[in-house]
């Protein structure tokens, strides 16, 4: 039966369900691509010899084969869209710089399409909350107190806060830093924030 | 407690299916019995039973749902669609004497949804089909609902091991209410959590490495 390698990206995303981003399938892609092709110049043959030698009974197939470039684009479009859906969930979770195991995983369109969904996710905090702007992926549960203590989960280096200190993030160090400073951190299982 | 930012497309309501939805596309790859009106020229490798070069006419094949959609027509030049065992008479007592016995998972996963794209194919059956199904889901909910609400920190697998799609995702926007709620009343809601995509990422990472 035709459109089986489509269907087998779909299950590829499917099997992934917790919106991580798998590999991205050239190879897939390209393979169903190659099918619509012999399909489509298939129905082109016999369309012509429907109409020059008047063989209505081909018109049957030519559907079958129509419906089946349908379902290929289908599954291709939904394949694309469902990847872009899950690199969006990637600024959210991981910030504007993804880690490299990720980017990895990314066609070179792919990575395109994040920098310019940042570009347009910045120009639109920019452009609301007054003169600084307002950065919409901060405070994802309603703040309880400006400042918060932390435990650190592993090595991270310095770290400066807003008024110049530099604190050292060093492995199992617990620490009381502005709750804005820490979100992204926390976010990234850098930090872990310990309630009292 | 974890706020999500991956949201799949979901499925369609009903007869309609969403056309990106990865659930609708897996559930229309269902394949249906069915029975060829007309001749296929060219086809025949379709048909691995035979070895002619067409599929001849009254040929009995089974065809995924998505093909059978897109070929049927209602004067039935092209088609016709046999019911699959589930929505036929015999089932449908069954299912209506009482639906919380039965294992729809094994079924076909994807009863409600299969139910309903089989209503398009114009059969004499579509009001009884429609009311089994409706009659089923009506006599389960109760029981999904209820324990999505009260299994609580507990292995749910035998829970849901009996439910077809369409009840699992019921379930499971139950139990995220449930854990939300207890997480709430912990005091915990207040809690800044690491993402769980970044922490699934990290895992992912450690088993490339291993391998």
């Amino acid at each position: 039966m035709f459109c089986e390698k489509a269907i087998e990206l779909i299950r590829e995303l499917h099997r992934v369900s917790d919106g991580q981003l798998p590999a991205f399938n050239e190879d897939g892609l390209r393979q169903v691509l190659q099918e619509m092709e012999a399909l489509y110049e298939q129905n082109q043959a016999d369309v012509s010899e429907a109409k020059a030698a008047g063989r209505a009974d081909l018109i049957p197939s030519i559907k079958l084969r129509h419906c089946c470039l349908l379902r290929n684009q289908r599954c291709v479009v939904a394949y694309l869209y469902d990847r872009l859906l899950r690199i969006r969930a990637l600024r959210w979770e991981y910030g504007s710089v993804l880690p490299a195991n990720v980017r990895f995983h990314m066609s070179a369109e792919e990575v395109q399409w994040f920098g310019q969904y940042k570009k347009s996710l910045a120009s639109f905090m920019r452009s609301i909350g007054g003169q600084e702007g307002l950065d919409v992926t901060q405070d994802m549960k309603p703040p309880k107190s400006l400042y918060i203590q932390v435990r650190c989960l592993k090595d991270h280096g310095e770290f400066e806060i807003d008024d110049g200190t530099v604190i050292l993030l060093k492995k199992n160090s617990q620490h009381f830093l502005p709750r804005w400073k820490c979100e992204q951190l926390i976010r990234q299982g850098v930090l872990e924030h310990v309630m009292s | 407690m974890d706020t999500p930012s991956y949201f799949p497309v979901p499925p369609g309501v009903g007869m309609e299916e969403n056309f990106l939805s990865l659930d609708d596309i897996l559930l229309s790859q269902e394949r249906l019995p069915v029975r060829t009106e007309c001749v296929f020229p060219r086809l025949g490798f379709l048909e691995k039973s035979s070895d002619s070069q067409d599929i001849p006419e009254g040929t009995k094949m089974e065809l995924p749902l998505w093909l059978c959609k897109g070929l049927y027509e209602k004067k039935r030049k092209v088609l016709s669609v046999e019911l699959p065992k589930i929505y036929k008479e015999g089932w449908r007592t069954v299912f209506t004497a009482d639906p919380n016995v039965v294992d729809l998972h094994k079924m076909g996963p994807y009863y409600y949804g299969l139910g309903s794209q089989m209503l398009h194919f114009d059969s004499p059956e579509n009001p009884d089909i429609a009311n089994a199904l409706l009659q089923t889901f009506i006599g389960r909910f109760r029981r999904t609902m209820d324990s999505s609400q009260n299994a609580y920190n507990e292995d749910t697998s035998v829970l849901v091991g009996r439910l077809d799609c369409l009840e699992k995702v019921l379930f499971r926007s139950g139990q995220n209410g449930l854990n939300g709620f207890q997480c709430w009343e912990k005091g915990q809601a207040a809690q800044l959590t690491a993402s769980s995509l970044v922490l699934n990422y990290r895992k992912r990472k450690l088993v490339d490495v291993q391998s």
